[in-house]
């Protein structure tokens, strides 16, 4: 059945939208954003903030356009006199019991009181200095969650979120009139594993995360498109990173995988990406001893090595890799008797209720897909036996080897296990956080993650590091960057052909085929 | 009749008939006094045939809005393909209004009565009565009246459940007595989706004052034409109407009288006028939240629902508050404005916000700390709280505040000025 359409003008500029559409749904469609604070596109509408009201030609009164449906030839001015001075009203009584401690609230950048103030707010108060602000201390609502209230300005989008999304109704609206704040249920904490999207939802610093406590102003942030690792589930994050440190991991809307939402696990699994203790330089065993050299010369000592090998080869990869390292790393076997495996950590499944099909995964690894895509087995055990046999060996960012290869070893990763001391060749390579790459949820779904600081010393891309031995050994040209070298992937695997980093953007989608499990 | 005072003659008695006698309370003595005949006759027709009865006889919602009752009634979804549901509106808590608990202490069969004949008209099987958590002494005659109506199987199918407040006046509210009754936060919800589409429980619902639906079964028993003669002024505004009259007069009380009865003969026949050597000032006809009327106004005003209006108020609830010229205005204003922002459900960011200011702001006033620029920003705060919000308590709030300042300005700039003595402690 075709969608009906309803046509109406914003500001001027005339949109067609489907029936049921809200008219500040549909005002993005005209490029205007109506000022907002209880709307969320991920949480039922409440109605409550009214700093939305705009003007619709033949309405008596103005009108919250979050819960207002646009009708055939509707007229509605955003800009209004009338619509801005109300705004501009609910901006003054907004800030009347607000704190105004900017200078050292953690939203402050990011703040949308501090925003839409700034866009058309009053330029001073008419609220008496001799008048208190309301006062309530701050509290501590959950394992990674602080709520100041001084600063709420309760839109109530943390109360909708645990009450319709997490469906665990712990948070509530307190008291009446002025003195209301969000209260927690007294026998319990904010410790649902979702609950840190509390802190994303809040429009201002009124909910913070601890993690994330005064460690950065957001205008020092960088942010970059990326997909946690976390667990299968592929959800697309932002990495934000200050000084090539990231400091911060949030949700990026993607109304296929996760809608706007992340979990804890998933938000704090982050640490490891700045980790210090990096290898910075190809090693190479001479005379029993790793000593550092240059790329040349630890990638002809590979070459050489697999030039000669004998036909067993086992690879030993890590579900956190990127596809494109997985096929690389594959393509050096080509002839050869090999074996591929990984092995994935598991944990608990913790779904979002109020979501079909998002949950955190028992599977703790972003790209199990891609590497079954691949080719790579799940028999792990197996594939563990056989290297103690094999003529090489090579293990991709595994830092728990526990094999001892009674032929060559060759260790690509990003850091240096004590194990990891037997190998023969060890390549620096760059984590999730420093290259462009892909994953494969478990979905079937191929999804880009973006460079959001730089790798290390010498430490490059895997990818880069297998298509330069690739091209050594004689097969083809090696490639320039990530999107060169998920052509070569998708030229190569029948689920992916036809895909492209230019078709997948940063949203993804799906693999023309399902993947076998 | 208004309990405990003599009915005056210029009254017109109908529900407040029985006022006063406790024999009309007792199931037996409100079928001996004709009771539940109204309900036999309406069970006996189609239920469309009495929403349009109702329609014919012009009864509007005595609840504040006026809303005609019959139009309301004939909203609810023909088929029942859903369960109907009716509340009742026993929720009074508007400051100077006391008629719907005189109903419910002296003709509880009456409210019961009216009712059962409107979940017949609107097919509803479940009726709630929503009871102001402080109406204790109403509550208890109730329930006894419903226990006994129901043991004598008066109801049949209708379930009539009485549900009891816990103290927010933000309950009267048609949409948040409706959450209360959910078990939630007594929150005004945003309309659309309207009751008759989506109310409680997210079925059709209706929801109906208690003195409209104690009307009902007189409009059954003597018809629709007959009630709608009842009308001194405006033909669309049909009936009689309880006013509960407080303040400065020698006999408050409630009176029940035609609509379009005089204001001024109200105020000074049937409640005896002013104290001994005081004026009349000031009015309040509706209800605290309508605004203010001064002497003029208050003595010209005819009480209908376009009556009130024509004169710069609304009839609202039928709360007649009386003040003298001893009256402090700025301290009554603030008094209501105080009141408001307690009552706040904290929803609206104007309401919450603007009701606390606005009471800050006269606090400051009678402190004898006001300054020149306040008055005009009452004014434009009324103005930022007026038409915003989802429910009308924050227009309520501005309501009394602006016709104040409009009226008795000079009360205000005395403050300002210190022409005289602070009455409040900063």
């Amino acid at each position: 059945m075709p969608e009906e359409l309803v046509n109406l003008t914003i500001d001027g500029v005339p949109v067609s939208v489907s029936k049921g559409t809200l008219v500040i749904e549909a005002a993005k469609q005209a490029g205007v954003l109506v000022p907002h604070y209880c709307y969320h596109p991920g949480l039922p509408v409440a109605g409550v903030c009214r700093m939305c009201l705009v003007e619709i030609e033949k309405q008596p009164k103005l009108a919250i356009s979050c819960a207002t449906q646009v009708a055939e030839g509707m007229v509605v001015k955003t800009q209004s006199a009338a619509a801005k001075s109300a705004r501009t009203g609910v901006l003054e009584f907004l800030l009347i019991n607000h704190p105004l401690d900017c200078p050292i609230c953690d939203q402050a950048g990011e703040c949308e009181l501090q925003d839409f103030t700034f866009q058309e707010g009053r330029a001073g108060t008419r609220y008496s200095p001799d008048y208190p602000k309301r006062f309530n201390p701050v509290e501590d609502f959950g394992p990674d969650v602080l709520y100041v209230p001084n600063r709420c300005i309760l839109c109530t989008r943390c109360v909708r979120f645990m009450e319709d999304v997490a469906q665990e109704p712990v948070l509530n609206v307190s008291e009446r009139g002025d003195r209301a704040y969000i209260g927690v249920h007294p026998e319990t904490r904010l410790d649902h594993p979702w609950a840190g999207n509390v802190v994303d939802l809040c429009p201002v610093g009124s909910l913070l995360s601890k993690d994330f406590l005064h460690k950065a102003r957001a205008w020092e942030l960088d942010k970059t498109a990326s997909v946690c690792t976390g667990c299968s589930q592929g959800c697309n994050v932002t990495l934000d990173t200050r000084e090539n440190v990231v400091v911060r991991v949030r949700p990026r809307p993607n109304l296929e995988v996760n809608r706007y939402f992340i979990c804890d696990h998933g938000r704090m699994n982050y640490r490891w990406m700045n980790r210090g203790d990096r290898i910075e330089a190809p090693l190479v065993k001479r005379g029993g001893e790793l000593h550092a050299t240059d790329w040349q010369d630890a990638l002809e000592r590979v070459t050489t090595t697999l030039r000669g090998a004998g036909p067993r080869v086992v690879a030993l990869v890590s579900p956190r890799a990127s596809t494109e390292a997985l096929f690389f790393a594959r393509e050096l076997f080509r002839g050869l008797d090999w074996t591929g495996a990984f092995q994935v950590v598991m944990g608990e499944e913790a779904p979002l209720a109020g979501v079909p099909d998002l949950a955190l995964r028992a599977e703790r690894a972003p790209n199990g897909r891609g590497a079954e895509l691949l080719g790579y087995g799940r028999e792990y055990a197996a594939a563990l036996a056989a290297a103690e046999s094999a003529a090489v060996v090579l293990v991709l960012d595994e830092p728990d080897i526990p094999v001892r290869a009674a032929g060559t070893l060759i260790y690509a990763g990003t850091v240096l296990p004590e194990r990891a001391r037997d190998a023969d060749v060890v390549l620096p390579i760059a984590n999730v956080a420093e290259e462009d790459g892909s994953f494969v949820n478990r979905d079937g779904r191929v999804q880009r993650y973006a460079q959001a600081k730089p790798a290390p010393g010498m430490a490059r891309p895997a990818w880069w590091v297998f298509s330069e031995l690739g091209a050594a050994l004689g097969h083809g040209e090696p490639v320039g960057s990530a999107a060169e070298a998920f052509e070569g992937v998708a030229q190569a695997i029948d689920a992916l052909r036809g895909l492209s980093y230019e078709q997948l953007g940063f949203v993804g989608k799906s693999a023309a085929v399902p993947v076998a499990a | 009749m208004g309990f405990p005072h003599k009915p005056h003659p210029r009254e017109t008695v109908l529900l407040s008939r029985y006022f006063g006698e406790a024999d009309a309370r007792s199931y037996k003595g409100w079928v001996k006094r004709g009771g539940y005949a109204a309900l036999e006759q309406a069970r006996a027709m189609e239920p469309a045939r009495v929403v349009d009865i109702v329609k014919d006889s012009g009864l509007r919602g005595r609840g504040g809005a006026g809303f005609p009752t019959g139009l309301k009634w004939s909203f609810m979804p023909k088929e029942r393909k859903k369960p109907h549901y009716l509340c009742v509106n026993a929720d009074e808590s508007e400051p100077g209004t006391f008629k719907d608990r005189e109903i419910m202490r002296w003709t509880p069969h009456a409210l019961l009565e009216g009712t059962a004949i409107a979940a017949h008209a609107i097919q509803a099987e479940v009726a709630y009565i929503y009871i102001r958590g402080e109406f204790t002494e109403p509550l208890a005659i109730m329930d006894k009246a419903l226990t006994d109506a129901r043991s004598a199987g008066v109801f049949g199918n209708l379930k009539i459940h009485l549900h009891r407040g816990a103290g927010a006046y933000i309950c009267g509210e048609e949409t948040a007595l409706m959450s209360s009754i959910e078990g939630k936060r007594g929150n005004p919800r945003i309309k659309p989706p309207f009751p008759a589409a989506a109310g409680v429980f997210g079925m059709p619902t209706t929801i109906n004052n208690v003195e409209t639906l104690a009307a009902v079964p007189h409009i059954l028993t003597k018809g629709a034409a007959w009630y709608k003669g009842l009308s001194l002024s405006s033909p669309k505004s049909t009936g009689t109407k309880l006013f509960s009259v407080c303040g400065h007069v020698q006999q408050a009380g409630n009176y029940e009288v035609t609509l379009g009865f005089p204001l001024k003969d109200l105020v000074y026949e049937l409640c005896g006028g002013m104290r001994p050597g005081r004026t009349l000032k000031a009015c309040i006809p509706g209800g605290s939240s309508v605004p203010i009327l001064d002497r003029a106004e208050t003595e010209s005003c005819l009480l209908d629902y376009e009556g009130v209006v024509e004169r710069g108020s609304m009839l609202g609830s039928g709360g007649v508050i009386v003040f003298d010229d001893s009256t402090d205005m700025v301290y009554q204003i603030m008094r209501l404005a105080r009141f408001y922002a307690h009552e706040s459900c904290a929803q609206c960011t104007q309401c919450r916000e603007g009701t606390a200011w606005t009471t800050k702001i006269l606090e400051r006033i009678l402190a004898g700390q006001g300054k020149t620029a306040d008055l005009d920003l009452l004014l434009d705060l009324s103005e930022n709280m007026t038409g915003k919000t989802i429910c009308v308590l924050s227009d309520s709030c501005a309501a009394p505040v602006v016709s104040g300042i409009k009226k008795f300005r000079s009360e205000f700039e005395d403050y300002i000025a210190g022409r005289r003595k602070p009455v409040m402690v900063a």
